[in-house]
């Protein structure tokens, strides 16, 4: 262990201090000024609240001019894939938030072909990241992945929908599922137990893989080990969004007005949008890691392994034109040598017909 | 004479029963006075009476189909709206059962009486309806069952020796679930209304209505309006079945500012302010079913049962049966069907 000269950091206190000690600060303040990147997809029917939640999850405007369509244009409507990037600042730290929302996900009679569209804009992000890594430039790399996919559940059925498994199976190795009920003020507390209960039985059940929080480490604090087993227990979450301020018990709070009463966004007796929010912000580091050292990868095998199969069938099929080709060959030049033998035979005998049978037989 | 005697609610309940004279009251009727000016009394007016008597004795019937994705409170809104267990969440299906592949059709039969007047009530259920990935045609079972009814009615009418009262096992309403996505109607919706407003009475219903606001209700109702009117959906009450001018401006103001009915179900009673109410309990407050600042569903309760009943029953067979019989009768040339089997093998024979 080479001795570094001291530096400014060196703590007279402590002889023998080197200072890679300080390295978490550096890469920490890099980071920092580089900023972060988060890209979230958010998939579910129309009306279940998933622009209102976003809103209210980052206290922003995503869909300033949203045009909602009517009922008979979304027959003709197939699945889109739109993205918006905001840029979000909080006490020097930036993140840079893009959203892909999915409108026209699950309102077709004949929703066969929904989640065409969204899966091969997953793999277009991975295949383009692949590229830019095997490329020459690398410094700039664009991260357009998707790191995490909320799900969203309607709270108005029983449980999972049979479009709901086939689109979450169809995308658990690619992306990290986090499923959300959203409108949750629909449900008492008794039907949300229920239809938590029934949703995990079912994910089960049909070998759905969601996302799962990593335990907490050894080392951290009680706090926070409690916390995230709070987390860990109340997944699917049962989120109600909002951005309008309501009085309530004297003060101002985002809530939604009811004849019969105010739901609070915020209270965590009314739903679970602050653990969703906790979940999303201390985990977003580990969502990312997820995304690229399991799904990522996957995708990176998968393809490479793909990409060389084809080579092989190539040098296959040349073999195949080859020997075609020389069969072909053979047979014109036999063609040729007959012909010539019968002209000769013509040219020499006078009579045709005869030489003619006695010309070869082919 | 008869006025003292009756109790409020069968005369409700009676004054729907009789075809003429049509009086269509609000809930619940007065005692009406008999007119002590004329010169001397015939008695013709006891034939409300009589008719009255006999048709508590007979009982009639009501058949209501819900057809809606599966969650949307169907099954609740149905107990509730007849005060007891009468579909089929009641008759032994539990929570774990699974969606069907294709839509099934179920029908539950159960007599309720009140205040002496028996009524056969069958819910007929829709279970996958809507529930699918590719729910294309998935109205085509509903159809038909709905014509099935007809067919059979109408065939026991051509009947040389027919029953003095025929069965009637037709759909007369037809209450069809919204998802209360505040957005629009979706194109499923639209594609079933198209298809079945023509045969049936359809009462388009916002199901789980506690998900609105009262803004957010208003404006998705309008929205939902103007849906319907721009695809062509006559729903009941249909314009062109207006009588007067009476039912006229009674039907319009239903048409344009109460129907959708946004509603709310429940079985659970709660304690509110001393009395006993139907309502659903949440950490912020509870919703009174009953409670016409909370929800539609007195509304929907009154206009089904108190003050149309009977005219969805006339509509569905002074319209949508005659509708089917003139096409029937029409199909085979005039003749009476025998069987419909043998009818289609002469037509492939040729």
């Amino acid at each position: 262990m080479a001795k570094q000269p001291p530096a400014q950091f060196t703590n007279p206190e402590t002889p023998g201090y080197v200072g890679f000690a300080n390295l978490p600060n550096q890469v920490h303040r890099k980071s920092v000024k580089k900023g972060f990147e988060f890209t979230l997809m958010v998939v579910g029917e129309s009306g279940l609240g998933k622009s209102t939640l976003i809103n209210s999850l980052f206290l922003t405007d995503l869909y300033p001019e949203r045009i909602i369509p009517g009922a008979a244009e979304k027959i003709e409507r197939t699945v889109q894939i739109e993205a918006s990037t905001v840029e979000i600042e909080e006490r020097g730290v930036k993140l840079r938030l893009t959203v892909v929302d999915t409108p026209g996900y699950g309102d077709a009679i004949n929703c066969r072909d929904c989640f065409k569209t969204i899966i091969s804009y997953i793999d277009e992000q991975f295949e383009r990241y692949l590229h830019d890594e095997s490329g020459l430039n690398r410094r700039h790399i664009v991260d357009n992945r998707v790191h995490c996919c909320f799900y969203f559940i309607s709270p108005f059925g029983h449980g999972l929908k049979p479009l709901d498994v086939e689109f979450m199976k169809a995308i658990h190795n690619k992306v990290n599922i986090v499923p959300v009920i959203a409108k949750a003020d629909t449900l008492t507390l008794k039907e949300r137990e229920r239809l938590k209960k029934r949703i995990l039985d079912e994910i089960e059940q049909h070998g759905i893989k969601i996302y799962h929080l990593p335990d907490a480490e050894s080392d951290e604090d009680e706090d926070f080990k409690e916390q995230t087993k709070l987390l860990k227990v109340s997944i699917p979450f049962c989120v109600v969004g909002s951005n309008q301020l309501i009085e309530a018990k004297g003060k101002k709070v985002r809530g939604r007005l009811y004849p019969w009463g105010v739901v609070e966004v915020e209270n965590p007796e009314h739903n679970d949008f602050l653990k969703l929010r906790t979940m999303l912000i201390t985990h977003m580091q580990d969502l990312q890691e997820v995304t690229q050292d399991l799904h990522y990868e996957n995708f990176r095998s998968e393809r490479l392994k793909r990409g060389g199969r084809k080579i092989e069938d190539e040098e296959v099929n040349k073999d195949q034109i080859l020997q075609e080709k020389e069969a072909e060959l053979r047979r014109m030049q036999e063609m040729i040598a007959r012909m010539q033998a019968q002209m000769q035979i013509q040219m020499q005998g006078g009579e045709g017909d005869s030489s003619a049978v006695h010309g070869h037989h082919v | 004479m008869f006025k003292g005697s009756a109790d409020n609610k069968i005369e409700a309940a009676m004054s729907e029963l009789v075809p003429e004279p049509r009086q269509k009251p609000a809930v619940p009727m007065k005692p009406v006075g008999i007119n002590s000016n004329l010169l001397g009394y015939i008695g013709i007016d006891t034939i409300i009476e009589q008719m009255r008597k006999k048709t508590m004795k007979t009982g009639f019937d009501f058949n209501i189909m819900v057809v809606g994705q599966s969650g949307l409170g169907k099954s609740t809104l149905v107990n509730t709206l007849f005060k007891s267990q009468v579909s089929r969440k009641s008759s032994g299906w539990n929570r774990e059962e699974k969606i069907p592949k294709t839509v099934e059709i179920k029908a539950i039969g159960h007599v309720i009486e009140e205040g002496g007047v028996k009524m056969k009530l069958t819910v007929i259920d829709t279970p996958g309806f809507g529930d699918q990935i590719n729910n294309e045609n998935c109205w085509e079972p509903i159809e038909k069952y709905i014509n099935e009814q007809y067919e059979k009615f109408l065939k026991e009418e051509v009947n040389i020796a027919r029953k003095k009262r025929i069965p009637d096992t037709r759909v007369h309403c037809c209450l069809y679930f919204i998802s209360p996505t505040g957005h629009s109607l979706r194109p499923l919706d639209l594609e079933f209304m198209k298809h079945l407003s023509k045969v049936v009475n359809i009462i388009p219903v916002i199901a789980k209505a506690d998900t609105m606001t009262l803004e957010e209700k208003t404006e998705f109702k309008q929205r939902v309006r103007k849906e319907l009117e721009v695809n062509g959906i006559e729903f009941y009450p249909q314009k062109e079945f207006d009588e007067d001018l009476e039912d006229k401006t009674e039907n319009d103001k239903i048409r344009q500012e109460s129907m959708p009915f946004a509603v709310v179900g429940s079985d659970k009673e709660y304690q509110v302010n001393g009395k006993r109410i139907l309502g659903r309990k949440t950490p912020w407050g509870v919703i009174e079913v009953e409670n016409l600042n909370h929800c539609e569903f007195a509304l929907l309760r009154d206009f089904v049962i108190r003050t149309h009943l009977q005219d969805l029953k006339e509509v569905t067979h002074n319209i949508h049966y005659e509708t089917y019989r003139a096409k029937r009768l029409n199909d085979n040339g005039g003749l009476p069907p025998v069987t419909a089997e043998t009818e289609e093998n002469h037509e492939s024979n040729l």
